[in-house]
């Protein structure tokens, strides 16, 4: 293949009317194809010693290599883990000493093969001819002519009747696949129960009148006067950790809230009359964007801010948005007292907390 | 040649010749006469592969997928996927006592009680990296070289679908562990399938059986992680490598390269050498990676709770670009009807990342479709060789790289003090900006390159010497390129702008159908190729073959004198040195 003509060494296979302008001469190739160049000898070629030299460093690679496999089983068997799992530098002695030996020995196979191959395999390049991906004329024409005559012997065509309800059986065959798909889980409303604090709608902050607003991890009952202005601290609901495994987590990926105490005069506006006992308003804990817990207080500003991404709230507005992708605000929990002094919940939330979803107006 | 070449036995260049069968061939007989791969393997055994360091990227992908393969087996002889709660008493002190998910306190077990365990946990989460960057950088080698067009549009479309699972493979992955960052990632999921219009709360109590989080979902993204996406990537990895088979690889043009053949070493011994050994590279890496280099050190993190967060949580970085745009977003919530849409979650989760997916899938088609090109291409093109390609891809680049540095605006903010509000608004301006900018300074800078090229060709290289005329005026000499640069500089197709014919009809004088679309392709295609610098006629280079004789014939007398610096540089002895116009 030295001679190219058109373009590089392509018989153009235009359509007919495609635009391109085929009865132009192409053929303006400034410069022909000089074809491949000569192939030039490796010394390995035409040097026996360089060759001798190349064959015994492919096979202390491999030797190399079979000695830290060995080395790998002695790590394997000398090094003691669990405790050590920070020897150096926090890596654990024994996943640092099997990963260099298991990962020296690999390298050393392949180095050792690729070196071979290029200091001592032939390295004559070969010319191969390419074949149209497309099937020849011949072997089209006999394909679309077994296909007809199939079609033709099965009758499909003339047999509208048989056509038509067979798609039709076909068609709606994928119910089945879809629709045993419906026992993956129950439907939203028929987890929705006021009583237990389930479904989208519900919490454990409405399973009771006046549950009392107790702190995450410890669960003791909280007095307005345990919180100073400025202070951050996360509540849940009394009774939450008498739950366990699923239903915790389930009840405490909704209940869970922050209390903060504010001067009152700080205070622009509330989600309801009479929700703030003593400065102190409670807020669900859940981002309204997407359902991470929001966690970064700055008590000057009264903005809380979500870690996940960065929407910021207002307490002291309503806990309104003010920056970031969120589009509503975090649901505000009313607050009283009991006849004890503690902070404890007038009713549920008056809105679902956490993301948003289709039908949550309604 | 001098060199006695008579006694290389293993040219592969002389003519087989029917030997008694060997070891090999008696296996090989053996072999053939119950499965009958003879024919098959006849070609295949010497099948040529044309060499260029940038077809090693997608190899780098196929061995990272078995060293998952391979590390993801020694995984599951240990973790458990399940939700049940356990109180964790392995090794690890700081966590004992904690009540944690079976997954959880499995994981820990495998990074701490079995040996070898963090080693393969590490190795498996490295190659994952490295699987997907691997193959995303193939993909873009093989975008801007213009590797997916006809025959191979298919094959692009696989791989694009591999890269698509492999990130959900991914995603699935790095949520198995049910540690703290992870359930944020699934909690986020949560908000995201609930954002869904309609079905979006049913979506999620289905996905979790219940309410989030359940105790469903670590058990049903497991099956998914080991079963199911495995299953379709090693499908569709078998039919990416039976159609390169198939397809024979692309070559870069060059001397004695064309269209019609294929240039390179055979696959046995070289390819075969190459590859193999190229495998226990990629493992070997993968391996000291794992030892080496700390990753998901889920015992940091400890288990999952809803009310709790660390700041910096992130998804793993391929990822990070929805991530990004959903940080980015503005807080859009309508309300139409009593019903509410999140358009906060469902642009950049439910719509960008499908769009970007359809565009990707789409660009070999749309492209064909401008160009109207139905010829066969198995030779590679340099980016600057197809300016508005290069640059569409780079514009598309630069939208991903814009997101996925805003889902780290966090870290961006706190490292280089800036304000997070200030990021995230100019990342705003700049999703739209940026790739706008991109595309013209990357179509600009690959028509000057054109340019650059056709210099090269018509007038020389710029050599660095300097000639003062006698007339005090100064010029750089330019030199003649070598015949093999000039052949690779005009081994190119010259662009063909489709013209739409308006009098175009059938046989009964009636337009023919599709008129009105040719005039849209046929300004499409003007704007595409619009400004692109096409190689020299032979005319040109013929003409400035002769300019450049009449030049040297003008400056001949300077020649052999040219001063290349080094003469006065006091390295060497000027004695006795004839001075430039010393004549």
């Amino acid at each position: 293949m030295t001679q190219l003509d058109k373009h590089p060494g392509g018989e153009p296979v235009h359509g007919e009317g495609d635009g391109h302008d085929s009865h132009l001469p192409v053929a303006d190739e400034p410069i022909a194809n000089p074809g491949l160049p000569e192939h030039t000898w490796r010394p390995t070629d035409v040097d026996e010693d360089a060759a001798k030299r190349a064959e015994r460093q492919v096979s202390t690679l491999f030797g190399l290599s079979a000695v830290f496999t060995v080395l790998f089983v002695v790590a394997y068997f000398a090094i003691e883990i669990g405790d050590s799992w920070d020897t150096f530098g926090g890596l654990g002695a024994s996943t640092l000493a099997l990963g260099m030996c298991l990962g020296i020995a690999l390298i050393l196979i392949g180095v050792g093969i690729i070196q071979w191959a290029r200091k001592l395999m032939a390295d004559h390049e070969i010319v191969e001819m390419r074949h149209p991906s497309r099937s020849s004329d011949e072997d089209r024409a006999a394909t679309v002519e077994a296909l007809n005559t199939g079609l033709e012997e099965s009758g499909i065509a003339r047999r509208p009747l048989i056509r038509r309800s067979l798609l039709g059986a076909v068609a709606i065959l994928p119910l089945p696949a879809v629709i045993m798909l419906r026992d993956l889980g129950p439907t939203p409303g028929q987890v929705a129960n006021a009583e237990e604090g389930t479904g989208l709608e519900h919490t454990l902050w409405g399973v009771r009148p006046e549950v009392r607003v107790v702190r995450d991890v410890i669960g003791t009952p909280i007095r307005p006067t345990d919180i100073e202005v400025g202070d951050l601290v996360n509540g849940i609901p009394d009774g939450l950790l008498d739950l366990e495994g699923v239903e915790l987590q389930v009840a405490k990926a909704k209940a869970a809230v922050i209390l903060v105490k504010m001067e009152p005069d700080d205070i622009k506006s509330s989600q309801g009359e009479d929700w703030i006992v003593d400065g102190v308003l409670c807020f669900s804990k859940i981002c309204s964007h997407v359902g991470c817990p929001i966690s970064l207080y700055e008590r000057t500003t009264h903005h809380v801010l979500c870690p996940c991404h960065q929407s910021t709230f207002d307490l002291s507005d309503s806990a309104k948005v003010i920056f970031g992708p969120a589009g509503r605000p975090l649901p505000q929990l009313p607050l009283k007292l009991d006849d004890a002094g503690y902070l404890v919940a007038q009713s549920d939330f008056q809105q679902p907390v956490g993301p948003s979803y289709w039908s949550r107006e309604k | 040649m001098t060199v006695d070449t008579s006694k290389v036995a293993d040219s592969n260049t002389t003519a087989a010749t029917l030997k008694k069968p060997g070891k090999a061939g008696a296996v090989a007989t053996w072999a053939d006469d119950r499965l009958g791969l003879g024919t098959a393997m006849k070609k295949n055994l010497r099948k040529v592969f044309p060499d260029h360091w940038s077809f090693m990227l997608g190899e780098i992908a196929l061995w990272s997928f078995v060293v998952l393969l391979l590390s993801g087996v020694f995984l599951t002889l240990w973790y458990v996927p399940s939700m049940g709660e356990v109180e964790y008493q392995g090794s690890y002190d700081p966590m004992r006592g904690v009540e944690m998910s079976e997954a959880l306190s499995s994981t820990l077990r495998l990074s701490f009680d079995v040996r070898g365990g963090l080693l393969m946990r590490q190795m498996h989460h490295w190659a994952a990296m490295i699987f997907i960057a691997a193959m995303m950088i193939h993909m873009l080698r093989v975008y801007f070289t213009g590797a997916f067009r006809k025959p191979r549009e298919l094959n692009w479309v696989i791989g694009v679908l591999l890269l698509f699972l492999g990130t959900l493979e991914g995603f699935t992955g790095y949520s198995l562990p049910d540690d703290l960052l992870s359930g944020t990632g699934i909690r986020a999921a949560d908000g995201f399938l609930k954002a869904t219009p309609v079905v979006g709360s049913y979506m999620s109590f289905f996905l979790f059986g219940g309410e989030f989080p359940g105790e469903s979902i670590i058990p049903r993204l497991y099956i998914v992680h080991v079963l199911l996406i495995p299953g379709l990537l090693l499908g569709l990895i078998a039919a990416h490598m039976l159609l390169l088979v198939y397809h024979k690889h692309t070559q870069w043009p060059g001397p004695g390269r064309t269209e019609q053949n294929v240039v390179g070493y055979p696959m046995l011994p070289v390819y075969a050498a190459k590859a193999g050994g190229f495998f226990f590279i990629v493992f070997g890496i993968c391996a000291v990676m794992g030892g080496l280099l700390t990753i998901n050190p889920v015992w940091k993190y400890g288990p999952y709770d809803p009310t709790k967060v660390t700041a910096g949580s992130q998804p793993d970085w391929y990822m990070g670009w929805p991530d990004g745009l959903l940080r980015i977003i503005p807080g859009w919530e309508s309300v139409i009807g009593g019903y509410t849409i999140s358009w906060n979650v469902m642009i950049p989760i439910l719509i960008m990342p499908p769009l970007m997916l359809m565009i990707v899938l789409l660009l070999p088609f749309i492209e064909g479709w401008i160009t109207k090109d139905k010829r066969d291409h198995h030779l590679l093109q340099r980016p600057r060789d197809h300016p508005t390609r290069t640059a569409l891809m780079v514009s598309l680049m630069t939208f991903y790289g814009l997101a996925w540095a805003a889902g780290g605006n966090d870290i961006i903010a706190i490292k280089l003090h800036l304000s997070i509000n200030q990021i995230t608004y100019f990342m705003r301006v700049m999703i739209f900006l940026g790739p706008l900018i991109a595309f013209i300074i990357t179509r600009r800078w690959c028509i000057s390159l054109q340019r650059h090229d056709k210099d090269k060709l018509l007038h020389g290289y710029e050599t660095g010497v300097i000639m003062r005329s006698p007339e005090g005026g100064y010029s750089e000499r330019h030199l003649p390129i070598s015949s093999t640069e000039a052949y690779r500089l005009t081994a190119r197709d010259r662009d063909e702008v489709f013209t739409a014919d308006p009098d175009r009809v059938d046989a009964n004088g009636v337009a023919a159908p599709g008129g009105r679309l040719d005039g849209v392709r046929a300004k499409l295609s003007t704007l595409m190729f619009a400004d692109n610098v096409q190689k020299p006629t032979a005319a040109e280079l013929e003409e400035a073959r002769h300019h450049a004789e009449h030049e040297h014939a003008l400056t001949a007398s300077l020649d052999g004198h040219a001063a290349d610096g080094h003469q006065f540089d006091g390295h060497q002895s000027i004695e006795g040195k004839p001075l430039r116009g010393d004549h």
